[in-house]
């Protein structure tokens, strides 16, 4: 029987993944953004998990939510992207210092 | 009518000094003086309708704190009286006389706007000395007492280019900061011990203090006495006495008619009137009493000694002043207030008078000070030549001995030289005999050198030397009526019979010859009873002697208070002939010695200075008290002051801020710029880092429970 720890071991691992994805990367940018779709989809699972086990909506109802906001979020972060490659000519992340002190 | 004497000079101050441009200069000066003399005439009137009663007038609340509550307030009595008309008389004639001395001043440039900045000064400090004077209480007092020192500060730094003129300014504040300590210290021990600085709760007091102990510096003292102490530190600054009399002499810098106002006929003679005010207390202290004698006394003797070799004209007069203002400490000090206010009043006059004729002189001689430079001015400037001659007869004490007709020195003097000796100090009498020879010897050496023999110096100066104006001529004359006729005319009042002085200051009086127990009971009896009762023997008991009516009443009530057994005044009327003549003989001597040095025989004075070198050389600098003072407080403190500043402040204050700013935080900065690397991932990475700990700790620390 699958039960709830399968489901949080495997959002953690998912989750540990993307974290993972966002700073050991130094290549591109656009991983970064699969990274981040990663701990939002990991932090799904534990939303659908625990609403299963604790047989409350809710959880699924953010669920839905969270993946709307994924998704402008990835539109947004694209678009970003393309505006950025147009002025810099790159989207390599050793590139993005700017905010070097 | 009081209130507007006290106010009219602080209208003329602000006037003259903020809105001289608005009203012009001419304008400005004009209303500052004719404010003066409208205070002046206000305090005449007050002084001779005055009846001796003491009056309190309140102007306003002023302090409310915890315990200590006190008014504004003019308290007036006789004492109050006697300074009115001294300080507004001489400032109003000083303003009047100013016209004249500042219309032209080298120290300033041509077009430059000084005189009615001095007018401005003049009137402030003419307001401040009333405020002194007219105290009610300690505090009110105080304020006066730094007021005038304020004001002597801006006046004898007014010639602001003068490096020399800025240094005695300084000099002269920083040396009545000493004595103002001690003042202070008094006024804490008063509020301490009678939870008042009222002058009326602290005389009811005073018979308490003088059975007080206090501890002070470790040891144990007699309140009254430490107290009395105190205040007369205050007073020593103000009045210049021995030890911290070195300010006065530099504070010749100032212009001439500041020194005549200031540091010869009113704010030096402040240290006088707080002893005579503190009467109630003094009278309880009689080791501070004692004390008040001996500085008194050997002030007046060095100050004369010095003043035998000096040659600067003001600085003769300025070691006069310190050495009559001993006189009066004696006087005080021997319990015997009303002839020191005696020789107070009669020395404004003639002293105020000797300045401004001095100033007169120098302005006569184009600014020229040294009296060696002069001879022979009778002639070129007649009206000053006498009225500084009615000036030294009244200083010297000439008059027809043993009578009381005479100049005003004469008899206050003599007064003071009796008191001494029937206060039993043989120590103030001898000293005091001796310092009028040589009082006599210094004024008419001035006289000698200034206006008798050959015009020496420069030609050109002599030739030009030109009576003063109108403006300056006629303070000289007022003055001049004044030091003739002061003496004769209040002898009575100050140093008459018991009975007149105790009329002239509101205190009560006792039957003499009731004796002892009979003093403190009479003591006790209400202050109207005892009053009538007073008057009542007065009139019964006209010529008696020692069976005359005494001093009585308690502290506080009256201008002066006597302790019951205070009998100097019988003592002083009963002493004997030679010593009632030794004054006069005294001053003889005095003017025959001048006479022989000056006139007959010029070359004298060199022979003399050269076959006594080092007592010249010990007089001529002043018995060396800068040079030790130098030695003792300024090079140390200088030291001090050199290591606070290169060490304290430069290496420690200033050298910590650069090794801040200059060392560690640009380290910190490089630091925190080195974890600022620009890329996405370290502060992702950090993020991360951020949450880990702060889950774990949570987890650990077992959240909000």
């Amino acid at each position: 029987m699958i039960g709830l720890e399968h489901y949080l071991t495997v959002a953690a691992t998912l989750f540990v993944i993307g974290i993972f994805g966002l700073f050991l990367n130094r290549k591109n940018v656009i991983i970064l953004l699969m990274s981040i779709e990663l701990m939002l989809l990991a932090v799904n699972i534990n939303f659908v998990a625990f609403s299963h086990f604790l047989n409350d909506l809710v959880g699924q109802v953010f669920t839905l939510f969270v993946l709307t906001v994924a998704a402008a979020e990835a539109a947004i972060g694209l678009a970003i992207l393309v505006c950025f490659f147009r002025n810099r000519g790159t989207i390599a992340v050793e590139d993005v210092n700017v905010m070097k002190g | 009518m009081e209130t507007t004497i006290l106010f009219a000079p602080l209208v003329g101050a602000l006037i003259c000094g903020f809105g001289w441009k608005l009203i012009g200069e001419q304008a400005a000066m004009w209303v500052a003086t004719g404010l003066l003399f409208l205070a002046a005439l206000l305090s005449w009137i007050v002084f001779l309708t005055f009846d001796g009663v003491t009056e309190h007038i309140q102007i306003m609340r002023w302090i409310e704190s915890g315990t200590l509550s006190t008014d504004w307030g003019i308290r007036m009595d006789r004492l109050t009286a006697i300074m009115l008309i001294v300080i507004t008389t001489v400032s109003s004639l000083v303003h009047l006389y100013s016209f004249g001395y500042m219309a032209h001043d080298e120290n300033f440039r041509e077009g430059e706007s000084y005189r009615p900045r001095f007018f401005a000064y003049l009137s402030f400090f003419t307001f401040t000395m009333l405020m002194l004077v007219t105290a009610d209480n300690l505090v009110q007092m105080f304020f006066g007492w730094e007021g005038v020192g304020v004001a002597s500060y801006l006046l004898i730094g007014f010639y602001y280019r003068k490096p020399s003129a800025n240094a005695a300014a300084i000099k002269a504040f920083v040396v009545n900061r000493v004595g103002d300590f001690g003042f202070l210290l008094g006024i804490f021990g008063l509020f301490f011990l009678t939870d008042s600085i009222r002058l009326d709760d602290i005389f009811a007091a005073a018979p308490e203090l003088a059975d007080t102990t206090l501890t002070f510096l470790w040891s144990e003292w007699n309140a009254a006495n430490l107290l009395a102490f105190l205040l007369f530190i205050g007073a020593m600054g103000k009045s210049a006495q021995l030890f911290l009399h070195t300010w006065l002499p530099d504070a010749m810098e100032g212009p001439t008619p500041v020194s005549a106002l200031i540091h010869a006929a009113t704010m030096v003679t402040a240290g006088v009137f707080l002893v005579c005010r503190m009467s109630p207390l003094m009278e309880f202290a009689p080791q501070a009493m004692a004390f008040v004698t001996v500085i008194g006394a050997s002030t007046a003797f060095f100050a004369a000694t010095v003043g035998l070799v000096q040659t600067d004209i003001k600085r003769v007069i300025a070691y006069s002043t310190c050495s009559q203002l001993g006189y009066m400490f004696v006087a005080a000090g021997v319990g015997m207030y009303s002839a020191a206010m005696f020789h107070l009043l009669t020395h404004a006059f003639f002293k105020a008078l000797l300045f401004l004729g001095a100033g007169s002189v120098i302005h006569a001689m184009h600014h020229e000070q040294d009296m060696t430079n002069y001879g022979g001015l009778r002639t070129k400037i007649p009206y000053t030549f006498w009225a500084m001659m009615i000036g030294t007869l009244a200083i010297t004490g000439v008059g027809i001995p043993l009578t009381h007709i005479g100049f005003a020195g004469f008899l206050s003097k003599d007064a003071i030289i009796e008191s001494a000796f029937g206060g039993g100090s043989m120590y103030g009498f001898w000293l005091l005999v001796a310092a009028a020879a040589m009082t006599s010897f210094y004024s008419w050496r001035l006289m000698f050198l200034t206006f008798y023999g050959t015009p020496r110096g420069d030609k050109h100066t002599h030739e030009h030397a030109h009576e003063s104006p109108m403006t300056m001529l006629v303070p000289l004359g007022v003055l001049s009526a004044g030091a003739v006729l002061a003496g004769m005319i209040w002898y009575n009042s100050f140093f008459g019979h018991a009975e007149d002085v105790g009329e002239f200051y509101g205190i009560p009086m006792v039957e003499m010859s009731e004796a002892g127990e009979g003093h403190a009971e009479g003591a006790e009896d209400s202050a109207a009873d005892e009053g009538a009762h007073g008057s009542d023997d007065g009139h019964g008991d006209e010529g008696g002697g020692h069976h005359g009516p005494a001093f009585g009443g308690t502290p506080g009530e009256g201008a002066l208070y006597m302790a019951p057994d205070n009998h100097v005044l019988e003592a002083a009327h009963d002493a004997p002939k030679w010593v009632k003549v030794s004054p006069f003989v005294a001053m003889l001597g005095g003017l025959l010695m001048a006479l022989w040095f000056y006139v007959w025989n010029p070359s004298m004075p060199a022979t003399f200075a050269a076959n006594q070198k080092p007592l010249y050389l010990f007089l001529k600098n002043k018995w060396y008290f800068d040079e030790i003072y130098n030695v003792i407080f300024v090079k140390p403190a200088k030291a001090i002051g050199r290591f606070l500043w290169k060490r304290g402040d430069g290496g420690v204050i200033d050298g910590t801020l650069n090794g801040v700013a200059m060392g560690i935080i640009p380290f910190l900065t490089r630091l925190a710029g080195r974890a600022q690397s620009g890329y996405i991932f370290t502060y992702a990475f950090a993020m991360v880092i951020g949450i880990a700990v702060f889950i774990t700790w949570m987890t650990m620390s077992g959240g909000a429970n």
